[in-house]
């Protein structure tokens, strides 16, 4: 029964850096760049909810909108300000810039709203379901996060599989040059991919929040780093593979915390990640590219 | 027959013009100490800014040379830190001498780190672009757990270690040599700036000889064209394995001169961050450009001490620094303007620019 309950805590864990995933995969998969400054757009959308109810006392959904509208926003303007003059860079040049943007949230959050760690209200209060006659308790929080997840991926493919927007996502992923040609806008796909990763990220720091309810300026670097290890888990540029990498990895470490070690468990799940890539080097659900001479 | 010459000239003009900067800084700088008109802040970050220097430099080594990204590379700086810690503790019952004591530490701490650097570039190398970029990431952070949950400690009776809890009981007179979290403690300071200089100046000497050597022609050729390389009887995986293991030795003894310096260090200090934080001397230096690595390292090492009259906003000022070099560096307009202006001063050597 323990297992079930840890499994379960896992899924819902895994369900948060499955949606961090989706936007790190979506940036990759397009702008073929290692969006680093992601997980501190998932701070800023913790503070903007934060503030919002903390503050303003606004009713939850307000909270969780203008989060969304907020980190929509800021995914835009970094993506236009920062990375859109390098479109034509090294991909390490981008790598940097995307550091320095991370550095440049997480320094402006300390300024603006200091460095102490405030508590995260609770937005809904879900409560707690009995199976089994009480042997299992299923926090309703986690299920809700789960629900949410599989929403939001069953959305997104049908987005990206079914829109025009969705259609020239991935027309510019395989090849902008021949896209421009076609009468794609590459820089408005690649500023939607941004707001959408971005907006994600913003639903993502509410869940993460709701269930580890502590709000600091560096609140989002361990999510992000682990959410773009499952990303690169389930195949980087692949949104099923984000899926399913994140979840993995939620489950992985949840486990290894409840059975192993809890000090270890990152060391176990990056372990994990090594041996996973020398088995399938391309990610789980990741493409194989054949090399053409 | 002169264009080999002349290239082979190029090489090495190279090589004398960065340990030539080298020495001519150390000297300027010993003679400042000496004169009193250094302030005590900027002395005691020479030996950390010139640490930070070599693990640079042994970045760039896999960064620009073989053309593979690390994100990893304060695992090995963390490896031969700690390790460097062990050895000055424990052979300072038998070894007097500082000096003599601290070039065995950084021997050990290098060995060390090149066999850590061997065993993951295993995986690592079979691996390509970001892939290999993530498993150096977990690894570096595996490093971090280990060490952080590492209890070791030394007496009469030798080594006592224990994991994720400590139980070390030690015999009066042992000392704890790494305690988990809080890492090592009461470290003896033997790192001088003179020998942080002498490291400094063999690892420039191993780095252009590596480059100048049939290994190091091949990474380069593997790095420019993968399969021509392969087509030609290059064996990618052990040129890259060589200069992956090379660069994994010089983080270590980069990390025991590092850790030597302070009295106390935590493992916690060699994160991801850390590891970024290299690559973007790295980046910012030139890829393959050890000059441009010497002094884009000190620039950014020095660079958040210099702005600590801004207070809080220093780092945020760093972080806009960082992101306008990178767009005005990569602006068309702005290096068509700057190749104009170098154009006349460009001379045979610049062609050998890695």
């Amino acid at each position: 029964m323990d297992f079930l309950s840890y499994l379960i805590t896992g899924l819902g864990l895994g369900s948060v850096y499955a949606i961090i995933a989706l936007g790190y995969t979506m940036v990759y998969g397009i702008a073929k760049m290692l969006n680093f400054a992601h997980g501190d757009v998932i701070m800023v959308g913790a503070y903007a909810a934060f503030f919002m109810v903390g503050k303003f006392n606004m009713p939850a959904i307000v909270a969780i909108l203008v989060s969304v509208l907020v980190c929509t926003l800021l995914g835009v303007l970094i993506e236009r300000l920062a990375y859109k003059p390098l479109r034509e860079a090294s991909s390490l040049s981008v790598l940097i810039t995307a550091i320095g943007v991370s550095y440049f949230l997480q320094n402006g959050a300390q300024i603006l709203w200091g460095t102490d760690t405030k508590i995260f209200p609770t937005l809904i209060d879900f409560g707690n379901i009995s199976l089994f006659n009480g042997a299992l308790q299923i926090s309703v929080l986690t299920l809700v996060t789960i629900l949410v997840c599989v929403v939001i991926m069953i959305v997104l493919t049908a987005f990206i599989n079914k829109t025009k927007t969705g259609k020239a996502m991935r027309a510019c992923s395989e090849d902008k040059a021949t896209s421009q040609l076609m009468g794609i806008n590459v820089n408005t796909t690649i500023s939607v991919t941004f707001a959408i990763g971005s907006g994600l990220a913003a639903i993502a720091s509410v869940l993460l929040c709701s269930t580890y309810p502590a709000v600091n300026p560096t609140l989002g670097s361990m999510p992000g780093i682990k959410a773009f290890t499952a990303a690169v888990f389930g195949g980087i540029g692949s949104i099923p593979g984000a899926f399913v990498g994140g979840l993995l990895l939620g489950i992985l470490e949840t486990l290894a915390k409840a059975y192993i070690s809890s000090q270890m468990s990152d060391a176990i799940v990056f372990l994990v990640l090594i041996i996973v890539l020398l088995i399938r080097p391309t990610g789980l659900l990741g493409k194989k590219i054949s090399e053409k001479v | 027959m002169n264009k080999l010459k002349a290239a082979f000239l190029g090489k090495n003009k190279n090589r004398s013009i960065c340990v030539g900067v080298v020495l001519l800084a150390y000297i300027i700088i010993e003679v400042l100490m000496y004169t009193g008109s250094l302030k005590s802040l900027f002395i005691n970050l020479l030996v950390p800014v010139t640490s930070y220097i070599i693990v640079a430099l042994a970045l760039n080594l896999v960064v620009g040379v073989s053309g593979e990204l690390s994100l990893g590379h304060a695992g090995f700086m963390s490896i031969g830190a700690f390790t460097g810690v062990i050895v000055a503790n424990v052979t300072a019952t038998f070894i007097p001498n500082d000096v003599l004591r601290l070039i065995v530490a950084i021997i050990i701490g290098a060995i060390v780190a090149a066999i850590f650097g061997f065993l993951i570039s295993i995986p690592v190398l079979k691996l390509q672009g970001d892939y290999l970029a993530i498993v150096t990431l977990a690894f570096g952070q595996i490093i971090k757990s280990l060490i952080n949950n590492t209890f070791l400690g030394y007496d009469a009776s030798g080594f006592h270690f224990s994991f994720i809890t400590n139980k070390v009981q030690l015999a009066s007179g042992g000392k704890m040599l790494i305690n988990g979290p809080i890492g090592a403690t009461a470290t003896d300071r033997i790192s001088t700036f003179t020998m942080a200089v002498v490291v400094l100046v063999l690892t420039l000497l191993i780095i252009f000889n590596f480059m100048n050597s049939k290994y190091g022609r091949s990474v380069m050729a593997t790095r420019d064209d993968r399969i021509a390389a392969q087509s030609v009887g290059i064996n990618i995986v052990k040129t890259k394995t060589i200069a992956f293991v090379l660069s994994a030795g010089i983080a270590g003894a980069a990390g025991v001169l590092y850790g030597l310096n302070f009295s106390t260090l935590v493992p916690a200090k060699f994160d991801f961050n850390q590891s970024i934080l290299i690559l973007v001397y790295v980046v910012l230096g030139g890829l393959g450009n050890m000059l441009g690595t010497i002094i884009s390292t000190a620039i950014l090492v020095l660079l958040p001490e210099l702005l600590r009259f801004l207070a809080d906003y220093r780092m945020l000022i760093y972080a806009i620094v960082l992101i306008i070099i990178m767009i005005v560096t990569n602006n068309p307009t702005i290096n068509n303007i700057i190749k104009k202006v170098f154009k006349k001063n460009r001379t045979e050597g610049d062609h050998n620019d890695v």
